[in-house]
């Protein structure tokens, strides 16, 4: 993942929503999917784009979980940590991929990016783990090394 | 030669546990063993504990195989196709798990091809629309009132009131704003049915549109929801294309466009004036009511927000009338509601009966018990928000008011089930924590009592003073409960009360933290 993002990119994304400062958290949420993250350089040029102050820009971003203002792995994991997936064992799933990531949550070790997320709607398959934007259901211990471990060799 | 086809469902549960593997599988062998199939993705019938399903149609009968899996696909063939395998369920109509069911909001999930304007059509689609164009919108208000209609999000109010409402406020410019931001644990209802019958979905809030005079609806999506990101907006696109949504809707006189949201992975953004505060690209942060979203809602218009499984109830009930709506369910719990069975249960997943049937009901009858086998300690009911329920008060019938007086909430229907191994105070904790993570940080009593939440209960846990701290923590729930500006602050004590009223004995014997 570079650092900063580019800033015709973020323009063009801008565009796309007519720079329309109703439509920031949309905006956010296309940088985040198309980037990874959100850099403090893209929030001031944001903030000028959409004719918002700094700190309105700054304000949304942190609100959210999704906005990420640092630059994750190359491979993002999620473990549900809601009741329907502690009830089917996400703490011990959840304490498992700690240590086989060997990191902890919201860290990042060997391109793989620890996070918690609260329902992936998955709840009667659970316990349940998103990778890189896909769910995956009825994920224990031994499931989760082989969906790591097919990320590894895909690189 | 003849075609067969084949349905694998295109659910986020089914993919979760390798259907579009499956599918990959049996294109593969179709044409390596030469038979022509047609493999259709399929939104779910809600069954998830026999995903992946696999269906073959053979003589107009649809032959269901459960739990499928890429290695047993060649098996399937060599059996040939509907034929005798170990994984093969018989008929898809005749599993009771799905026959036992009140099918009024569901009833084209599973069935029909999601993506298929055509097959959308032939089942009823778009048909309530047409004779809401024909009767006018009084004749859907009043079908909608009639039918006793309540928000299905959570906080259960009437539906009719709420568009009545907006219908009889003026304005250059109303909305419909459709709450897809599901974020209770243990409920998937709305996803299910915008996976399995996104046109549905779209068809219900034009109606509800013209029903109340208003031109644009946005539907927010949390984005947790990837796949039903992509089905939405490919359905948007259909309808747009088939002249369902635009100007002038089938010569009717009547626009309508649908914009689609995402979230951002905010919890509070399910709260109605949260969403709306999204929705103008804002922090999600709770709005004083009044004014009411009715009232003055979406860019301060007059504005009808309602939860998906609310919005797609109403095609059936202008087909076929809110008397028969209102037929079914007990007192003023009126109709149907998406029981969402989850957590530690065998056969989990979606099932839609008339209110009034029971918890114990639907956790022996459908769901089989635990996954685990072992005896059920705690059902929490409601998602983060709601009440878990000791064994003893599973008889509770599913309704409204019922649930209200022993101090617990359906809220949107999800039932998480947890068995005899829980440590009911870490989950205690857990309330807690989620509000502190979760708050939007507007009012004190949710913004500050939840981390001293937090920090009561490790207090009792680690047995620091624990009779004091068991006082602290209910004055703390109390203030929590009175002063709390919204549901998140103000209902994250019921979970709490609940184990301090049936699992105080887990806070001596907690493992946890």
């Amino acid at each position: 993942m570079t650092q900063g993002i580019d800033r015709e990119a973020t323009s063009e994304i801008a565009r796309e929503f007519g720079a329309d400062p109703a439509y920031l958290v949309q905006i956010l949420q296309a940088i985040v999917t198309r980037h990874g993250w959100i850099p403090e350089d893209t929030i001031r040029q944001l903030a000028d784009v959409l004719n918002l102050s700094r700190a309105d820009v700054y304000g949304v971003v942190n609100y959210y979980h999704d906005f990420r203002t640092e630059a994750p792995g190359k491979h993002i994991v999620k473990i549900c940590q809601a009741e329907a997936c502690q009830a089917m064992g996400s703490r011990a799933l959840t304490a498992h991929a700690r240590q086989s990531l060997g990191t902890e949550m919201h860290e990042t070790a060997e391109d793989v990016t620890l996070e918690p997320v609260y329902c992936l709607g998955n709840c009667a398959c659970a316990p349940a783990v998103m990778i890189d934007n896909k769910t995956h259901g009825r994920v224990d211990a031994a499931r989760f090394d082989r969906l790591v471990a097919g990320l590894r060799e895909s690189g | 030669m003849a075609t067969t086809r084949i349905y694998v469902p295109r659910e986020t549960s089914a993919v979760s546990v390798g259907a579009d593997e499956v599918a990959v599988a049996i294109a593969r062998e179709a044409k390596q063993a030469g038979v022509n199939i047609e493999l259709i993705r399929n939104g779910s019938w809600g069954a998830s504990w026999l995903e992946p399903l696999v269906e073959v149609e053979v003589d107009g009968a649809r032959i269901a195989y459960g739990n499928v899996t890429v290695e047993d696909v060649a098996g399937l063939f060599a059996a040939g196709l509907g034929g005798e395998h170990d994984k093969r369920l018989g008929p898809v109509n005749e599993i009771p798990y799905l026959i036992n069911q009140d099918r009024w909001t569901f009833w084209r999930c599973g069935l029909t091809e999601p993506l298929s304007l055509e097959d959308f059509r032939l089942h009823q689609g778009f048909k309530a629309l047409e004779k809401a164009f024909d009767g006018g919108p009084k004749a859907v208000l009043g079908a909608v009132t009639a039918s006793g209609l309540r928000g299905r999000g959570g906080a259960g109010f009437p539906t009719g009131i709420k568009w009545q409402t907006v219908a009889d406020t003026e304005a250059d410019q109303k909305y419909i704003a459709c709450n897809a931001d599901e974020g209770d644990s243990g409920t998937f209802s709305d996803r299910l049915l915008m996976e399995g019958d996104p046109l549905g979905l779209i068809e219900s809030m034009a109606i509800a549109g013209f029903a109340v005079g208003a031109s644009k609806g946005y539907i927010y999506l949390r984005s947790e929801y990837p796949l039903t990101h992509r089905i939405l907006t490919r359905a948007l696109e259909l309808a747009r294309d088939g002249g369902w949504l635009g100007e002038d809707i089938q010569g009717s006189g009547f626009d309508f466009d649908i914009e689609l949201h995402l979230g951002a992975g905010s919890y509070v953004c399910g709260e109605e004036t949260a969403m709306l505060e999204s929705l103008e690209g804002k922090k999600g942060i709770v709005r004083y009511k009044p004014p009411l979203p009715a009232h003055e809602g979406l860019f301060g218009k007059p504005t009808v927000v309602n939860n998906v499984v609310t919005l797609a109830s109403v095609p059936n009930i202008v087909n076929l009338g809110g008397e028969r709506y209102a037929g079914m369910g007990i007192n003023r719990s009126k109709g149907t509601l998406a029981f969402q069975l989850a957590g530690n249960i065998r056969r989990g997943g979606l099932v839609e009966k008339s209110f009034g049937v029971t918890v114990r009901e639907l956790i022996d009858d459908y769901g089989g018990g635990t996954a685990s086998g072992r005896p059920v300690k705690a059902v929490q009911i409601g998602g983060p928000l709601g009440a878990y329920l000791p064994a003893e008060q599973l008889d509770t019938p599913l309704d409204y008011e019922a649930f209200t007086e022993i101090g617990a909430m359906i809220g949107h229907g999800g039932i998480v089930v947890f068995d005899d191994t829980a440590d009911m105070a870490q989950q205690a904790r857990f309330a807690m924590e989620f509000c502190a993570i979760e708050s939007c940080g507007k009012c004190t009593p949710c913004r500050i009592g939840s981390t001293r939440g937090v920090e009561v209960i490790d207090r009792m846990i680690a047995g620091d003073s624990r009779d004091e701290n068991y006082d602290l923590l209910v004055e703390l729930c109390d203030t929590m409960e009175d002063a709390s500006l919204c549901a998140m602050g103000g209902m994250t004590p019921y979970p709490v009360r609940s184990v301090l009223r049936h699992f105080a004995e887990d806070f001596a014997s907690s493992g946890g933290k």
